[in-house]
């Protein structure tokens, strides 16, 4: 492999960080109280707002159901809006956070749901506010399933964002396209599902290894 | 099982001592001294839940009056679905009543809005039937969250949870997860928890219905020490009457959403009238005629049948050898069929169900010996 391939694949390889690392962080930035929302806003919940909930609920199931490729394309004006451009690997981040808000929120009001309503109903008995139930309880409760959920948000993110070389977005999986198949040199996809695998290892290890630090429900010592 | 230290309960009531001298204002500090002898009372409280698509409206409860003593234990006991779990949730306004009173020391707190209530609930201590620790502090940190939520700076509450953990007996558990205890340690936990705020009162949610009869013995007695040496008032909610016989001090007993019946636990546990308290009693030791005996019981005299008497001994004689009098006095011999001699309330008691030949002039004899001690009889019916 020649040197500029193997530099081309270091180059790729900065552009999918990049664009992983900030979707993955502003999709959670956002996904994350969404979800929290989601959680608590149904009748009778802790910031019951039914209609908002139902509202919220059917934008994320629709941003949800639309294919990513799709998506990509169909918001151009508002990623030119925001990026100021609609091509390159800044743009593809618009996209991809896009795809990443309504993701993260569902992962994250799973999350939420499964801890216990008693400890709700306890931090309520003691006097504790809206705010601090969600900080105090459900947040640090649901650390150990949010962990994993980011990990999987993450994972995701790679998969997404080997699509968004249709607007120039560059990466792995653009480079895999344009020069693996398109170019027919093997070694090039070779290379690129090899780092993608690497990648994706990586994380999972870091995230399993996150989730179970933070979780002490089972400790046998 | 970790008996809480007499130190460290001495050391944490004079610290209690403390703060009502020196940090309550005089006017909050002379309501405390007890111008309002009932720290809860409950007038014509009750509770229906509005209909919903699925079902129809519930009645949850009615007409409910109760009050509970400052300084007291009060344990209301009914069935499961009697609604005792909505009594107690309204007392901290985790529930608002339809109508009626909530009243916490003198305050009706049914029409407060819920910023005022939070105050007021930080006053009020809860435990739980499933102790409700969250499972990402350590026990430290379990018991710092109300002071954490209540905006106590980090550096007073290790100053104070760290004797509430002497008290229950946890001290070196400190650093452990809920995950790491045994029923009873984490019930012990959630009792400190509770203590934390320093509340005038702790609200006891069916506290030792997931323990063992040893682990709720030993979490009965940490309770009672609380109550009495703290003079913390405590209000218990429980199906069991052994918890309410060996701690509560007043009784309520609720059916169906009405308090069907209530008096000092001692009065309830020797002379129960409603039908109800009845059969919760049936469950305790002696309260009830043997089986055996029980299926051979009829109302018809036959001759040659024995006649079945229950004796219950309360009061000064409770303990007086009363039974070989009898036998020595009348010549009767009596047949012991069941029974038991026990504590309630701090007071002995006991039932006996005896039999002895049935016979008019020797059943006056033994029921006017039996009078004059003060101790209760009933013919229960007859026996061959």
């Amino acid at each position: 492999m020649s040197p500029e391939i193997a530099w081309l694949i270091v180059r790729a390889t900065g552009q999918t960080l990049q664009m992983v690392a900030v979707a993955a962080i502003i999709g959670s930035l956002i996904g994350i109280p969404l979800g929290v929302f989601l959680a608590t806003s149904q009748k009778g919940e802790l910031f019951a707002a039914p209609v908002a909930n139902k509202v919220l609920g059917a934008i994320v199931n629709a941003t949800r159901s639309t294919p990513f490729i799709i998506l990509v394309v169909a918001i151009i004006p508002f990623t030119r809006l925001v990026a100021g451009t609609s091509i390159g690997t800044t743009a593809a981040i618009v996209p991809l956070t896009i795809a990443t808000i309504p993701f993260v929120a569902r992962l994250v009001e799973a999350s939420i749901r499964e801890v216990d309503p008693g400890l709700i109903e306890t931090a309520r008995a003691m006097g504790a506010t809206p705010m601090q139930i969600v900080w105090k309880v459900l947040l640090a409760e649901a650390r150990p399933g949010i962990t994993l959920a980011l990990t999987l948000t993450v994972v995701s993110l790679i998969g997404y964002s080997a699509m968004v070389g249709a607007v120039g977005g560059g990466g792995l999986g653009d480079l895999g396209i344009r020069y693996g198949y398109q170019r027919f040199m093997p070694d090039v996809m070779l290379a690129v599902v090899v780092v993608l695998i690497v990648l994706v290892q990586l994380i999972q290890s870091i995230g399993d290894g996150l989730a179970r630090r933070f979780d002490k429900r089972q400790r046998s010592r | 099982m970790q008996c809480p230290s007499d130190r460290a309960l001495r050391r944490w009531k004079m610290e209690m001592l403390n703060t009502v001298q020196t940090s309550s204002p005089p006017a909050e500090a002379a309501s405390a001294e007890g111008a309002e002898p009932d720290i809860v009372r409950l007038e014509g409280v009750a509770k229906v839940f509005p209909a919903t698509k699925k079902s129809a409206a519930v009645t949850a409860l009615s007409s409910i009056d109760l009050a509970a003593p400052r300084g007291s234990i009060t344990a209301i006991i009914g069935r499961s679905g009697a609604g005792k779990s909505t009594l107690i949730r309204l007392v901290n306004g985790l529930e608002r009543p339809s109508s009626g009173k909530v009243l916490v020391d003198g305050q009706d707190i049914a029409q407060l809005p819920e910023d005022r209530l939070r105050t007021i609930r930080r006053s009020i201590g809860m435990i739980f039937q499933h102790f409700n620790l969250l499972s990402s502090r350590t026990v430290f940190d379990n018991v710092a969250l109300p002071l954490e939520i209540a905006g106590m700076p980090k550096k007073d509450i290790a100053a104070r949870v760290t004797p509430l953990l002497d008290l229950v007996g946890l001290a070196d558990k400190r650093d452990r997860y809920p995950a790491e205890l045994s029923g009873g340690q984490k019930q012990r936990v959630g009792i400190a928890r509770a203590l934390a705020t320093r509340p005038k009162l702790l609200l006891s949610d069916e506290a030792t219905s997931a323990l063992d009869p040893e682990t709720t013995h030993s979490v009965l007695a940490l309770l009672k020490r609380i109550n009495h040496e703290l003079g913390l008032t405590i209000l218990l909610i429980t199906h069991e009457m052994e918890v309410v016989k060996s701690i509560a001090d007043n009784v309520a007993v609720i059916d169906g959403g009405k308090i069907v019946e209530r008096g000092s636990t001692f009065d309830i546990f020797t002379h129960p009238q409603h039908p109800t308290t009845k059969v919760l009693l049936s469950g305790v030791p002696g309260m009830q005629l043997p089986g055996y005996a029980q299926a051979h019981l009829t109302q018809e005299r036959k001759p040659g049948s024995q006649v079945v008497l229950r004796i219950v001994f309360s009061g000064p004689h409770a303990t007086d050898p009363v039974l070989s009098r009898l036998t020595g006095e009348l010549g009767v011999d009596l047949n012991i069929l069941g029974g038991a001699v026990d504590e309630i309330a701090g007071k002995p008691f006991g039932t006996l169900f005896v039999s002895f030949p049935a016979d008019d002039a020797r059943l006056e004899r033994v029921r006017s010996i039996l009078g004059g001690l003060n101790l209760t009889t009933e013919v229960l019916g007859y026996v061959a």
